[in-house]
């Protein structure tokens, strides 16, 4: 196993996540999460590296990377938009500013801009429904959108880089 | 009405430990762990009506009573925080604004259970809220209230917080419990119940973060005193999170059997419906459960019974309003979508056919439709309902057994308007 894949930092973390549970394999999805959290994704060497670490074979560590949808299989952009669409913020125009982000950043869903700098995806809910139209932003929700407020996010986002 | 959730909502430090403290907070974890024993908090809970506020609706004190003591295997809490049922926000604000009421009932429950290991299960998605209930679990452990010999007792409790990634699935509570155990979050076959075989195949409790709220309030008050709230089969306060078309969006806690149309209308609540407009439709307790017409709203109460009779159900308490302007087919088709997405894929029924259902609803909703789909998506419904090993099939079914039949014309007229 090689530890030089991650940090120290989260290196300490993964271990430290795996002594709060019982069972071992209960620390995949914390585990996944930290090493998403260094590297933007989890590619098959991250994958090789939590089967051993938490002593699983590497297909549970897959299934557990394709079900839950959060997980990156591929590179992603520095800024990952997620908007939601569902219907709490589909009512309050949640698709325009999705179709917004999309046009803005010459995206289809789930692409990634040639500059690594931003993803586009549409999600389902997210639990900001009464402060729609939303989407979540690396892990901060950005609320109450406005197509004018989309442009000078990208703006910002593009002036820091 | 006295407020149970959200009383300290809004008061200065009241997401840290010593503002809970200032708040009459812990008072009750501690009654518990050093005067109570197990049967005497569960038979009080019991006795106070509380049911689960997840969408069950399922009575939390004997949920409680199932777990067997005897077993020689450590029992397990698990904290439902999984919230993802479109409409539903309301947990997320407990988190935020009163963490350690959450981390208080708890250690309640525990103490209940005789449970010397509880989880948190958060979604992945809430990033912010999950760092403020690990803040409190951690302050809640330096004064001593987690952890060895609780409050100066010999009791232990270790609470691990955990986050999902991004599955629906894993708020119903053995999907939650696979998760937990690192797998997918794929619901289990019941029997055997959780409370025989939960997580890690010991007795397990899994309750809403909402229900595990209202709990120290009545180990304080006592039962008869949350009684004095809500109706006789649906006694207490319930949170409901309001969105949609309407003037406030939010979470506000009513007494249960509340008018639907004074929580939609007054000021203090929903406001009314936003720019003047009129409503034409509500879905009561979150995204899976049938949709009222504007007409079947009126003299409907808030709580399980009322809601119960109009055809619908309180749920998770997750309103969705919806004005005159509305397009119903599309709202349909969106909710087609999740539930196709959020399939775990385990059961046929559920797999194939909310998968089938959008794909009629797209091309309904693209003006591509064939009247006799209308029928079709009845039938697909037919067959997805109680069949599966969850209710995720059931979840979809519902939309479409109400929205289709109560706005025939608006989908008769989606599917005329392309042929013509």
């Amino acid at each position: 196993m090689s530890d030089a894949l991650f940090s120290d930092e989260t290196l300490r973390q993964m271990k430290s996540a795996i002594e709060e549970y019982p069972s071992r394999a209960s620390a995949i999805l914390p585990v996944l999460q930290l090493a998403q959290k260094e590297k933007g994704w989890i590619s098959p060497e991250t994958i090789r590296f939590a089967s051993e670490l938490v002593g699983v074979p590497e297909s549970r560590v897959v299934e557990c990377v394709t079900f839950y949808t959060m997980f990156n299989q591929q590179p992603v952009g520095k800024y990952e938009i997620n908007v939601c669409t569902n219907i709490s913020c589909a009512l309050v125009g949640g698709e325009e500013i999705y179709g917004h982000f999309c046009k803005k950043l010459g995206l289809k869903n789930n692409e990634t801009t040639k500059d690594g700098l931003f993803t586009v995806r549409h999600v389902e809910c997210l639990a900001s429904c009464g402060s729609g139209p939303m989407a979540l932003v690396n892990d901060e929700y950005i609320e109450h959108l406005t197509t004018e407020k989309v442009d000078q996010l990208i703006e910002e986002w593009r002036r820091k880089g | 009405m006295e407020k149970v959730i959200t009383r300290n909502w809004g008061k200065p430090g009241s997401a840290t430990i010593d503002g809970a403290i200032a708040n009459g907070g812990y008072k009750a974890a501690e009654k518990a762990v050093k005067e109570l024993d197990s049967k005497t908090i569960i038979e009080t809970v019991k006795a106070s009506g509380l049911r689960g506020r997840g969408g069950a609706g399922f009575p939390t004190g004997l949920k409680w009573s199932f777990v067997p003591q005897d077993t020689g295997k450590p029992i397990y809490l698990c904290v439902n925080a999984d919230e993802s049922e479109p409409g539903t926000f309301k947990d997320r604000f407990i988190m935020e604004n009163d963490p350690h009421m959450l981390v208080e009932g708890v250690i309640i429950a525990s103490k209940a259970l005789n449970c010397h290991h509880a989880f948190i299960y958060i979604r992945g998605e809430f990033f912010q809220q999950t760092k403020i209930v690990k803040q409190a679990v951690k302050e809640a452990y330096a004064k001593g209230f987690l952890g060895k010999g609780i409050f100066g007792s010999d009791y232990e409790l270790k609470v691990t917080v955990h986050n999902g990634f991004g599955a629906y699935i894993c708020g119903e509570e053995t999907g939650l419990i696979n998760s937990l155990e690192g797998k997918k979050g794929q619901p289990r076959i019941k029997p055997p119940f959780p409370a025989v075989s939960g997580l890690y195949n010991c007795p397990t409790v899994v309750n809403n973060v909402e229900s595990l709220c209202a709990v120290p309030w009545i180990i304080n008050n006592g039962a008869d005193a949350y009684k004095k709230t809500g109706t006789e089969k649906s006694p207490g306060t319930k949170l409901f999170s309001v969105s949609g078309h309407v003037n406030r969006p939010g979470v506000y806690e009513i007494p249960l059997g509340l008018p639907l149309t004074t929580f939609i209308n007054d000021p203090a609540w929903a406001g009314g419906i936003w720019k003047g407009r009129k409503l034409k439709a509500c879905i009561p307790g979150g995204s899976s459960v049938p949709v009222l017409t504007a007409p079947q709203c009126e003299g409907v109460n808030l709580d399980y019974e009322s809601l119960a009779a109009a055809g619908t159900m309180l749920g998770s308490g997750g309103m969705i309003v919806m004005d005159e302007t509305t397009d119903m087919v599309h709202m349909l088709k969106i909710l087609a979508h999740f539930y196709a997405h959020e399939s775990c894929g385990q059961c046929t029924p559920c797999r194939t056919g909310t998968h089938w259902a959008y794909e009629v609803m797209s091309r309904i909703d693209a003006g591509e439709g064939r009247m006799e789909d209308l029928d079709l998506l009845i039938r697909i419904a037919d067959g997805m309902a109680g069949q599966t090993i969850c209710v995720l099939a059931d979840a979809l079914a519902m939309p479409i057994k109400s929205f289709v039949p109560k706005f025939r014309a608006e989908f008769e007229a989606k599917i005329k308007r392309k042929a013509a």
